[in-house]
């Protein structure tokens, strides 16, 4: 018996019983579907996460003095370390270029900005010019400062668009103006371009940066660094850059093999990993749920295949006596079980798609559908056809012709 | 007798079977033994517990005997397995049941097409065309598309007969093929055995009823699982004019 014909005949049966085979498939679409549109709301909540860690600049390297990892003893804030020196980053900027692209150095002042009449307080970040390419940052008007400003510790800065706003609440150019610094002048030479708020409600752009030796040497008058952050070529070399990192801080303090660092090198990976892992929790979440009612649609079909194979008995007597072999009464059942599933399937799948573009337009949330999420549902759910058709198609493959035929 | 010079369909040579019915064997069949040639009308009779079911089923290659010998067509049936017993029943037997046993909700056509369906080296043209003959030949041909519940029991068993026929099979096996039926619709149907038998078909019809001997040209009883008679019927009675002759009153 070719398989044309068996799809010929679960297609009538599927037929002659269209209610009972639509409510038979109800458990499957609503199934399918539901995997679909949980997947959607799961996958769209992780991708606007990971967009806005990336805005915040994904291959960032953040070295910090100190190590929280040594155990015991009192524990400073990294702040207040000073195992971080400029050697350190002169160091770094020169060998570690191999997995890593961009260096700055942090020094971090806190105060008030004065301008006028106005005043407005925040702190003042020392940094290199590569700072704008780590972050992600980039300059709306005027210009950075150079390499001679921070060679010759210029008083000059950057600043972002909520200073601005404060400082010159009437709109007037801030280039050039002075502004005072814990009465230190320093001369605006650009404005950032604004990036809103990241994702913690930071405002990333209240923010001043200036040359990181200016801030050492006339705002806090330190040696030390606050931090360094540097920039992975690319996602995935990040590993190797913080090695490399380490290896060269580690030799500049002297460090022997057995001693812990005095300092700490992280990347924005861990940080992105901990924020998804909250999401990819609510989608594997999620998704069980959804896998559940896919399985109870697989029930279903096991239930209403059942039914069919009990009430057609004496079809299946008939056909067994004009030559159907087991084979061919298991192919019948089995076809029209994978029939119902697969048709739900589908029609699952478009409401699935359907429902998630109905919470995004509605609701506005965010949505997305990955091409994985769609075929894996369509095929668990043909195999929950197979599997759940499986038992009801043998057990009417087995049945002895003599008694089917006279069963009442 | 003259049937020597024919084709043998069906050799039976003491055939048994035996059911283990909890502790006991019950004996359907003790030693059943005859041979039914190309051409032959048979009627199988016997009262209920005689073992003419177990026989039919013998016959029909659903079940196999305990002990003994069957050639269906000089094919020794007994040995062989489930799947080559399925393909013999398709290609070579043709069932007419008591209660028609058609598909429900299925057009006419399709049921008699329903053997065709199960030998793949049969084209989907060829299937429509030979259930179409068959519908034609059985008096359908008008019905082509009725479904089944949109037929009268007479009309029913026809397509049973065609679904029969659509095969080509070396013999046709009818189970009370008139038991659910009127007289006047059992002797229509008896007409058209006859009219099969005419035409060289060889047909075996169990049945009950005793009248029906008189319409066969051999009669075997069964009593206890032995055959008690087997005789030729050289004064076949026509059922055509027993239908004629029947009283008016019963339309």
């Amino acid at each position: 018996m070719n398989f044309r014909n068996l799809l010929k005949i679960a297609l009538r049966a599927i037929g002659n019983n269209k209610l009972r085979s639509f409510l038979t498939m109800l458990g499957i679409i609503i199934g399918v579907g539901s995997v679909i549109a949980m997947l959607a709301i799961g996958q769209g909540s992780k991708q606007s996460i990971q967009n806005q860690i990336s805005e915040m600049g994904s291959n960032m390297i953040m070295i910090n003095p100190g190590n929280r990892d040594k155990p015991g003893g009192a524990r400073m804030s990294s702040s207040d370390m000073q195992t971080l020196k400029n050697e350190d980053y002169e160091s770094i900027q020169s060998k570690c270029t191999r997995y890593a692209s961009y260096f700055s150095p942090i020094v971090k002042s806190s105060g008030q900005f004065i301008c006028g009449n106005n005043n407005y307080p925040s702190s003042m970040t020392g940094v290199s010019q590569d700072y704008l390419e780590i972050s992600k940052l980039s300059v709306a008007e005027g210009d950075m400062f150079t390499y001679q400003d921070i060679k010759s510790s210029t008083k000059v800065c950057v600043i972002g668009k909520t200073i601005k706003d404060n400082l010159f609440p009437n709109g007037e150019d801030p280039i050039g103006k002075v502004i005072r610094f814990n009465k230190i002048p320093f001369t605006i030479v650009g404005v950032l371009t604004s990036k809103g708020y990241n994702s913690y409600g930071q405002d990333q752009d209240d923010v001043v940066l200036a040359p990181y030796t200016t801030v050492q040497k006339r705002v806090s008058a330190i040696t030390y660094l606050n931090a360094i952050y540097a920039s992975a070529k690319s996602e995935s070399v990040t590993s190797q850059a913080i090695a490399e990192i380490e290896e060269v801080i580690r030799t500049n303090h002297k460090l022997k093999d057995g001693d812990s660092s005095d300092f700490s090198v992280r990347s924005q990976e861990e940080l992105s990993s901990m924020m998804t892992s909250t999401s990819d929790m609510m989608t594997k979440l999620l998704a069980c749920i959804a896998g559940i009612s896919l399985i109870v649609g697989g029930i279903g079909i096991m239930n209403i295949m059942y039914v069919s194979v009990t009430e057609r008995t004496r079809e299946i007597g008939l056909r067994m006596s004009v030559g159907a072999r087991g084979i061919d009464i298991l192919s019948q059942f089995l076809i029209e079980a994978i029939l119902i599933s697969v048709t739900g399937g589908i029609i699952g799948v478009f409401i699935g798609v359907g429902a998630s573009y109905v919470l995004k337009f509605f609701l506005h949330w965010p949505i997305y559908i990955q091409m994985y999420s769609v075929v894996l549902s369509f095929l668990v759910c043909t195999l929950t056809g197979v599997v759940f058709g499986w038992y009801p198609a043998k057990r009417a493959s087995e049945l002895d012709p003599i008694e089917a035929i006279r069963y009442e | 007798m003259e049937q020597k010079n024919k084709k043998a369909i069906i050799q039976l040579n003491s055939i048994r079977r035996d059911f283990q019915v909890g502790d006991e064997v019950v004996h359907a069949l003790r030693g059943v033994s005859f041979t039914i040639y190309e051409g032959e009308f048979v009627t199988i009779m016997g009262t209920s517990g005689s073992g003419k079911s177990t026989l039919l089923n013998t016959l029909g290659c659903l079940d196999t005997p305990t002990s003994g010998e069957y050639y269906l067509d000089g094919v020794e049936v007994r040995t062989m397995s489930k799947n080559n017993r399925a393909l013999l029943r398709n290609r070579k037997i043709g069932f007419v049941f008591q209660n028609y046993n058609l598909l429900p909700k299925t057009t006419a056509i399709e049921n008699v097409e329903l053997p065709l369906m199960y030998n793949s080296s049969i084209s989907e043209e060829q299937r429509r065309e030979k259930a179409i003959t068959c519908l034609k030949a059985v008096g359908l041909g008008e019905r082509l598309n009725h479904k089944s519940n949109q037929m009268s029991g007479g009309q029913q068993q026809r397509v049973a007969i065609a679904r029969a026929l659509v095969n080509d099979p070396v013999i046709i096996l009818a189970d009370e093929a008139t038991g659910n039926l009127d007289t006047k619709t059992s002797f229509e149907i008896l007409v058209l055995f006859q009219e099969l038998y005419a035409k060289g078909r060889t047909i075996i019809f169990v049945t009950h009823n005793p009248e029906l001997s008189q319409y066969s040209s051999r009669n075997i009883v069964l009593r206890d699982g032995h055959v008690v008679e087997d005789s030729v019927n050289t004064n076949i009675a026509s059922a055509k004019e027993a239908l004629t002759n029947l009283p008016k009153t019963d339309d």
